[in-house]
């Protein structure tokens, strides 16, 4: 085996993939969380659909979306590896056992929280992203220039009450998630040290906090809108 | 006081072991380990079996005895088993005593574990290769006190493997951080720093320990505090070791 192989193939190559994978995951959802706040323009969309015409025709961007589909596969399947390691580690569980006294529930239910996560992509991208590429999306024209109407159909989903609460839950999970895989993905790749410690714990919490936040405020404003 | 036991009891490691209930009447200021001892003396009396656990200095430096009690390695306080006393516990409380659970750590008897998975970690690289001869000048390496603070409190850890323990994963990740840190720290251990961050991995994978997912349990549970820092350390070692040694 190659070193690269082995390496990769180490507990901790195995471990830096993940945080890298997931590390490169967070900075998609900055850039995706804020591109759709554009939903709030009150323009009837038009600048929404403009930034998805955008977003799927940039060839930078598309380049950049097959990293990230790449990157999503690889830490489900990464994490599954690890995952069924892990539970040949211990065949034998204790009888009596009171984790709660040492670490917190999402640190430990990582895997259960991602798992909720891959269900809600895979509805998530059925319902936009195979839509926008290959179903009927409306056409609408600003200033002569066709655009397919993605607003709508957000609108349309977002106007069922079990499609935003499903998306309301999905989100309070990609929080956990996030609260601990944040900062979890710097302490793999090595970024431990007392000065910066402080700074990157609260920076989990802002991250794990407001980005779901603003994601869950879609289907609940659209909602409250088509009412 | 009155304290009802359930004890992990096991003939042998290919045995199927159960949890057998004991009704013990214990002095409070005993420890968890005196407590036993009083136990195994009852069942000796009555020509029953006592329970094997694992002990040695009994003041908490060798790291020998470790008991997974009441739901967490070494009981309810930040001790080893030896230092855990019996006034932590309430009158009448039941407590629950396994052996440390991992596949890595096989059960011998009862509570007794066997950890030479973390020896052989140990002798994969946790050494340093000196000349010998007679006693070197003290003062021959100077070693910044901070440094040296730093090395000093990984090389605190004693093995007890609490971290394995507490750890869902079972992973030994803050033990092999530990050994690889308090070398790495140190000038006499940057010789064989890169092959033995790779070698003492690759037998911590070796032997079946599981990987890390940060949750804290080892650091939060380890009777020696010592700190995640020292995973970070480990990983950063090891990643350098990887881009950069000679070893193919």
């Amino acid at each position: 085996m190659s070193w690269v192989a082995q390496t990769l193939n180490s507990t901790l190559g195995r471990k830096l993939v993940v945080a890298l994978t997931g590390l490169f995951l967070c900075t998609f959802l900055i850039v995706h969380a804020s591109g759709n706040t554009l939903l709030f323009r009150g323009d009837g969309g038009q600048a929404f659909n403009e930034y998805t015409k955008f977003m799927t025709h940039n060839p930078f961007i598309k380049t950049v979306s097959y990293l990230l589909y790449t990157s999503i596969l690889v830490h489900v399947v990464y994490t599954a590896i690890l995952t069924f390691y892990n539970q040949k580690a211990r065949p034998v569980e204790y009888a009596y056992s009171k984790p709660s006294a040492n670490s917190t529930w999402a640190s430990r239910n990582m895997g259960f929280l991602g798992t909720i996560l891959l269900i809600f992509i895979v509805i998530h991208m059925k319902t936009f992203w195979y839509e926008m590429h290959f179903g009927n999306v409306p056409i609408v024209s600003y200033e002569g220039q066709e655009y397919k109407d993605l607003y709508a159909v957000v609108k349309w989903a977002f106007s069922q009450w079990w499609y935003a609460v499903f998306y309301v839950i999905s989100m309070v999970a990609l929080s956990f998630h996030l609260v601990h895989g944040f900062r979890s993905g710097f302490q793999t790749l090595g970024a431990n040290h007392p000065k910066y410690n402080p700074l990157l714990s609260k920076l989990s919490w802002a991250f794990g906090i407001i980005i779901p936040a603003v994601f869950a405020s879609m289907p609940v404003v659209v909602f409250l809108q088509s009412l | 006081m009155k304290l009802k036991l359930r004890i992990w009891r096991q003939k042998d490691a290919n045995s199927k072991g159960k949890l057998v209930d004991y009704d013990v009447d214990v002095n409070s200021h005993m420890s968890f380990l005196e407590m036993l001892d009083e136990l195994n003396e009852q069942l000796v009396e009555k020509g029953e079996e006592p329970v094997a656990f694992d002990h040695d200095c009994r003041e908490g430096i060798c790291g020998t005895c470790n008991l997974y009690i009441n739901g967490r390695p070494h009981g309810p306080v930040r001790t080893t088993t030896c230092q855990l006393h019996m006034r932590h516990f309430n009158e009448g409380e039941t407590i629950v005593i396994e052996p440390f659970r991992a596949k890595s750590f096989p059960i011998v008897k009862d509570l007794i574990i066997d950890r030479s998975s973390f020896d052989r970690i140990v002798q994969a690289g946790g050494y340093i290769s000196v000349n010998t001869g007679s006693a070197r000048d003290a003062n021959e390496t100077l070693i910044p006190k901070p440094i040296a603070d730093e090395a000093f409190n990984s090389a605190a850890c004693i093995a007890c493997g609490a971290c394995v323990a507490a750890c869902k994963n079972a992973s030994a990740m803050l033990f092999v951080g530990a050994q690889i840190s308090k070398f790495a720290l140190l000038p006499q251990g940057k010789a064989e720093r890169k092959t033995r961050a790779e070698k003492m991995v690759a037998q911590m994978d070796a032997e079946g320990f599981g990987a890390c997912s940060n949750i804290g349990a080892c650091s939060a549970e380890c009777p020696k505090e010592i700190s995640m820092a020292n995973i970070a350390r480990m990983n950063r070692e090891y990643f350098g070791a990887k881009l950069t040694s000679t070893n193919l």
